[in-house]
């Protein structure tokens, strides 16, 4: 063995160790202090009020009750119309995508439609959407939503489905069976809890959105549930808020801001918590 | 052999993985009820002649065959053919397992459930009888409904064994199923064979010379695309009429 070689490789070791430790700090720290300042403003503000209140006038009681079930609401329906969408393209870019022109395409469009900024979004449901109908209303924060979702789950479903190996594919082509029980019974079923988590990131990303809810559910400072009418939302209630001069309603601003983040964070550990038990089961 | 007492017959059949030709004017006769083994050393082209038996080879583009596979006299490479009820009756089992993401018992119904309609008591008696063709049933008898996955790597080949007996296909292709198994698991599916050929045709692929030997009633020997000598499994490890045979039986090759 050669010694020098080997101290070098050493020293080179603890340097890179050191820098990678460094940065991760650093990283770390602010994320630390975000979550410090959130949860010391936020928690002051959270009370039973919040989730059973409207939003206030300035000056008088109140709560986030009409954002937070508009949240919800657009939340639930922005997902379950783009998840469908969103795993019948992934399906079709694993298991059909291999030859022809539409699959890369579809690739390639779906890429820039993941990397669009959500006022993009928003601004293109406005000019199709709300311009056409001639009002803002929740359906159109879901449409703005459903588009931000789409991406997402193509992506995972079609590199879930990636990882299954062929020799399954193969073993349900050989007993006979039509290619879409296949891909229903088998491919999709051992690639479910990666697409799972795909649709539990989707979601995670646009319940925090704010542009693309600008111009489509704007906003509602009455309770309201009909998804035809302008809807209340936590975002853009966050954003009102926190630029007013009023104390009560920044309160609520960050009593807000650490739900949604909140929600966020269970979100992304319970995908990471379905994400690790498919790997246990292989 | 006349064509009335062959399953199937193999005629200039070749082989293309793009522009490499891998199988090289293959011909035989597969026997009805008995059992063929391909022997040869890695890479010879055996799996890849099992692989058009069922025309596996056709989900990837860029592989093709030329020439006739003839099955009960219709040639199966044909364009008309059902390639899902060719497949239904030309079973196959691979070298590594393959268990479905679902139950045991889900993993034995799937393929019969494509063609058959059974009721919930026949289904439960195929279930059982399959898995104990595959000397499985005692091992999962009392935990039918938990997942394939949950198997050792043994114990799923026996469930990927039994998957494809119970569909009670005409034709079994077995590309070295006991690579994966202990000797005496090995032992069972060897007398599973032995069993299935009353009513099965089976091809084999194995590296094991003694298992070639002990099960099969035909013998193939392959070398690099070629059939380099096909007859009886009695002769052809008594009596092989190529040197190069002899070598790769004797151990003197590969
Ligand atoms: N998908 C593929 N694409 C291109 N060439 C391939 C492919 N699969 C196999 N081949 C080639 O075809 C030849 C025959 O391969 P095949 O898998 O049939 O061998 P084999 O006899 O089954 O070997 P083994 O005993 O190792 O399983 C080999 O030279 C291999 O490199
Ligand atoms: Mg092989």
């Amino acid at each position: 063995m050669n010694n020098a070689i080997y101290r070098r490789r050493r020293m080179v070791n603890a340097f890179n160790m050191g820098a990678s430790m460094m940065t991760m700090a650093f990283g770390l720290f602010w994320l630390a202090w975000i979550l410090w300042t959130l949860f010391e403003m936020g928690l002051s503000g959270i009370s039973l009020d919040v989730f059973t209140k409207i939003t206030p006038p300035p000056g008088s009681e109140g709560g986030l009750a009409n954002a937070i079930y508009g949240s919800v609401l657009m939340t639930f329906f922005g997902t379950l119309i783009g998840t469908p969408i969103g795993i019948l393209a992934g399906v079709y870019l694993a298991e059909f995508g291999s030859r022809g022109w539409l699959a890369p395409a579809t690739r390639f469009i779906n890429d820039i439609l993941l990397s669009a900024p959500s006022i993009v979004i928003g601004l293109f449901i406005y000019e199709v959407y709300v311009v056409t109908v001639g009002h803002f209303s929740g359906w159109a924060g879901s449409f703005a939503l459903s588009l931000l979702v789409i991406p997402v789950v193509v992506r995972t479903t079609e590199n879930m489905l990636r990882l299954v190996p062929n020799s399954l594919r193969e073993a349900a082509i050989a007993l006979g069976a039509p290619q879409w029980k296949v891909i229903l019974f088998v491919t999709l079923r051992s690639a479910k809890a990666g697409v799972l988590t795909g649709i539990l990131l989707a979601v995670a990303r646009i319940s925090g959105e704010t542009a693309p809810l600008l111009f489509t559910a704007l906003n509602n400072q009455f309770m309201s549930l009909n998804m035809n009418q302008p809807m209340a939302n936590l975002p853009i209630v966050i954003f009102q808020f926190a630029m007013s001069p009023y104390e009560d309603w920044h309160r609520l601003a960050w009593a807000g801001s650490l739900l949604i983040t909140l929600s966020v964070l269970t979100l992304n550990i319970l995908a990471r918590w379905f994400g690790g038990r498919k790997n246990q089961s292989h | 052999m006349n064509p009335q007492n062959t399953k199937l017959q193999v005629k200039n059949l070749n082989f293309y993985y793009g522009n490499f030709h891998a199988l090289k004017n293959i011909n035989m006769e597969i026997e009805p009820k008995k059992v063929t083994a391909f022997i040869g050393p890695s890479g010879c082209g055996k799996s890849t002649l099992l692989r058009t038996f069922n025309r596996m080879f056709e989900l990837y583009p860029g592989m093709r065959a030329e020439g006739e596979i003839l099955m009960d006299g219709k040639n199966i490479l044909d364009r008309d053919i059902d390639i899902n009820l060719l497949r239904a009756k030309v079973g196959m089992v691979f070298q590594k397992p393959t268990p479905f993401p679902m139950s045991i018992h889900d993993n034995i119904t799937f393929g019969v459930r494509l063609y058959e309609k059974l009721s919930r008591a026949e289904m439960d008696d195929r279930v059982e009888w399959a898995l104990r063709k595959a000397a499985l049933w005692d091992e999962v008898k009392d935990k039918l409904r938990q997942s394939g996955n949950s198997l050792s790597g043994g114990q799923q080949q026996r469930l990927c064994i039994a998957r494809a007996v119970a569909a009670k296909p005409e034709v079994l292709l077995l590309d070295e199923p006991t690579s994966a198994l202990d000797p005496i698991s090995t032992a069972h599916i060897e007398e599973l064979i032995h069993e299935l050929k009353e009513d099965y045709t089976i091809a084999i692929v194995t590296h094991n010379m003694q298992q070639a030997a002990r099960v099969s009633d035909f013998t193939a020997y392959m070398y690099l695309g070629e059939m380099i000598e096909f007859g009886e499994t009695d002769s052809i490890f008594t009596t092989p009429k190529k040197k190069a045979t002899e070598d790769y039986i004797t151990g003197k090759f590969g």
